[in-house]
């Protein structure tokens, strides 16, 4: 009874990969803990530095200005900033970080601006570096309002109103319902994560069930018995592909989680993270099944592909060295489908993993075109059904199996 | 019973080309027998054995086990087949009674008789002191007692040993020699192969020389005595090989 066979194998195979430190580590435990540690752990230490930086009052310097004592007076009144004597190796400080910024006011800048003539103030900074930025942030910002109020005293000297330099305003105004605005944001990294993590939950149970088998010695005792080499490619294949959606099972449960922390912690302000907690928690179960029927076919491509290649190795080692760059292949056109402007369309439904990242970031949005949603899916079983078919096939060759 | 005829196979390598590892060899092995093929390493004598047991596949010839054919039905032949070789190792993660049963439930036997058997076994291998102990924490005469438990699960008519006392210590082979002995007295058609001269002396009823791939020679220790001459079946090994193997060299 090929049924029984099959289970068999899987069930003995389940037996020992739960009894596998590494299997655990790299199918339970990473996805578990993945999240927590990089959103939670990262996102927290992330806000407590920036918090950090723009709490610091950074050192700055000013250049000219002695024939305008208004503004340099304004500029040391400025909250959070102290205000140096000048060096005459200011850039080279701010290079090192040891002032964050310098200010350059044009000489008789008060009598040019009292004249109605131009000037330009320069702000000098260490572009990229975070502290630098938020030091000529709050000059820029000072003397933006400097400008406005400039601006504003000349236009009541000709008794005019506001609306002359700005005859209309401009309002931008979000039609999309919220989850929509959430998964074209977020819909992108959530089918990458999927993906991914099908990926990586598959790999280490490959290795370990054809390689690993091969270098334990086991391969010649199990062909002895009387179970047909495609029943126990089913058998196996099978465990690898239950590695591969329970990883990824894990990883959106731990996700949801994680989020649903950051999410308190936060607030729920309006800031990134928050939303996309407050995005994940309003995962409705059509979304997240809609989602897990999609990456099934993807999943069992992954599990074939990888068991093929693996089973070339004739240790675990030689194994991970043909895998590890497998990686690369599937993150290539995930991140592919996370560029912004990259819309599913009939030709890019044909191309694997591709269709499926775009496909879940329509999902997740809430987006379904029946069309597209077919001949993905019926492309990817047919990609998957070849792999398993080249996977049954390799295990009957004597020169892969016995490779010496 | 094992029928061999003109079972051939030949591997390609990309340094040496076609490489002839078993050419042309015909025998037959009797129930209540012990067929012993003797050969230096390298002969031909595991890829033989591999073929008998269908995990290779002849390139020309064949071979009956029990009357199924090795290369049409497979599986049945693995069904009447136990195997046993030093390569044949054990999964790590399993106890020595869920190792049997996998194998037992491979051969598709029901859970009643699975049960029965399996208790048999292990009370007879003296196994049940470390029945539920994983196969990587077992001394190598337990991970032995547990090998031959394995081939035996499913009470098959065919016992193939391939070098099966290699590198075991001198009490863990006594205990493999003991239990191919037991094979036979139960009937059982039993071929194994060694370079161990003792091994062959000890258990052999026909013994088989073999050397690149060719059988040269085969027949009962007295016959072949009487044949070469010799009293030794080392110095009858070399007078057999010899020969063969100065040709080959010069070739």
């Amino acid at each position: 009874m090929p049924t029984r066979s099959v289970g068999i194998v899987y069930r003995k195979e389940l037996t020992e990969a739960l009894r596998d430190r590494r299997t655990v580590i790299s199918t339970v435990l990473v996805p578990l803990l993945l999240f927590p540690v990089l959103s939670v752990g990262f996102g927290s230490l992330a806000v407590v530095l920036v918090g950090k930086a723009k709490e610091e009052t950074p050192k700055v310097m000013l250049r000219g200005g002695e024939d305008s004592p208004a503004i340099v007076d304004g500029l040391k009144k400025l909250e959070k900033i102290e205000i140096v004597p000048l060096a005459d190796n200011w850039k080279e400080q701010i290079v090192n970080k040891e002032i964050r910024a310098t200010v350059e006011i044009p000489r008789r800048f008060e009598a040019d601006i009292a004249q109605q003539k131009q000037d330009t103030v320069s702000i000098y900074k260490y572009e990229g570096e975070l502290k630098s930025e938020f030091a000529a942030e709050k000059i820029d910002k000072y003397m933006n309002s400097y400008s406005q109020s400039v601006v504003k005293e000349r236009l009541a000297a000709r008794n005019l109103s506001d609306s002359v330099l700005k005859p209309f305003e401009i309002k931008q105004q979000n039609v999309a319902p919220p989850e929509k605005v959430s998964g074209a944001a977020f819909g992108g990294f959530i089918g990458y994560m999927v993906i991914l993590l099908c990926m990586t939950g598959a790999m280490y149970p490959a290795m370990d069930l054809t390689a690993g088998e091969k270098e334990r010695g086991t391969m010649e005792t199990i062909l002895s018995s009387p179970i047909s080499r495609t029943h126990l490619v089913l058998g196996k294949f099978f465990l690898v592909l239950t590695a591969a959606l329970g990883t990824a099972a894990l990883s959106v449960l731990s996700m949801g989680v994680s989020f649903s922390v950051l999410s308190y912690y936060t607030g729920k302000t309006a800031s990134g993270r928050a939303e996309a907690a407050a995005f994940l928690l309003h995962l409705g179960p059509k979304t997240v099944i809609s989602v897990f029927i999609m990456a099934l076919p993807i999943a069992v491509l992954f599990s074939a592909v990888l068991m093929t290649i693996a089973l070339f190795a004739k240790t675990y080692k030689e194994a991970q060295s043909y895998l590890t760059p497998m990686t690369f292949v599937v993150i290539f056109p995930s991140i592919a489908a996370m560029l912004p402007g990259v819309e599913l369309t009939s030709k890019l439904a044909l191309i694997p993993i591709l269709s499926t990242s775009l496909l879940c970031k329509e999902l997740v949005a809430g987006t379904y075109h029946w069309n597209l949603i077919a001949l993905i899916f019926l492309s990817t079983c047919v990609y998957a059904a070849m792999a398993l078919f080249l996977a049954i096939k390799m295990f009957q060759r004597e020169s892969v199996l016995f490779r010496s | 019973m094992i029928e061999a005829r003109g079972l051939s196979k030949r591997f390609q390598d990309k340094k040496r080309g076609e490489i002839r590892a078993v050419d042309n060899v015909s025998f037959d092995c009797q129930p209540g027998k012990i067929y012993g093929l003797l050969g230096a390493n390298g002969a031909g004598k595991t890829t033989t054995l591999r073929m008998l047991a269908t995990i290779l596949e002849p390139t020309d010839g064949t071979a009956l086990i029990c009357g199924h054919d090795v290369i049409e039905q497979p599986e049945k032949v693995r069904a009447n087949v136990g195997f046993l070789s030093t390569a044949t190792a054990l999964y790590p993660r399993l106890t020595a009674q869920e190792l049997v049963e996998y194998f037992g439930r491979l051969n598709g036997l029901d859970e009643p008789t699975l049960k029965k058997r399996v208790d048999d076994i292990f009370n007879r291998l003296d196994m049940n002191g470390f029945r539920d102990r994983r196969c990587d924490k077992l001394s190598t005469g337990m991970k032995q007692k547990t090998s031959i438990a394995r081939t035996l699960v499913h009470d098959p008519l065919v016992m193939i040993f391939d070098e099966p006392t290699n590198g075991l210590d001198i009490m863990t082979a006594r205990t493999i020699i003991g239990f191919i002995r037991e094979c036979r007295d139960l009937g059982k058609t039993v071929i194994f192969s060694t370079h161990i001269m003792s091994e062959v002396e000890k258990l052999c009823d026909t013994i088989g020389i073999i050397e690149s791939g060719k059988l040269l020679v085969e027949g009962s220790l007295a016959q072949l005595r009487e044949k070469y001459g010799e009293q030794d079946l080392e110095e009858i090994f070399v007078k057999v090989v010899t020969p063969h193997f100065v040709a080959e060299e010069s070739n």
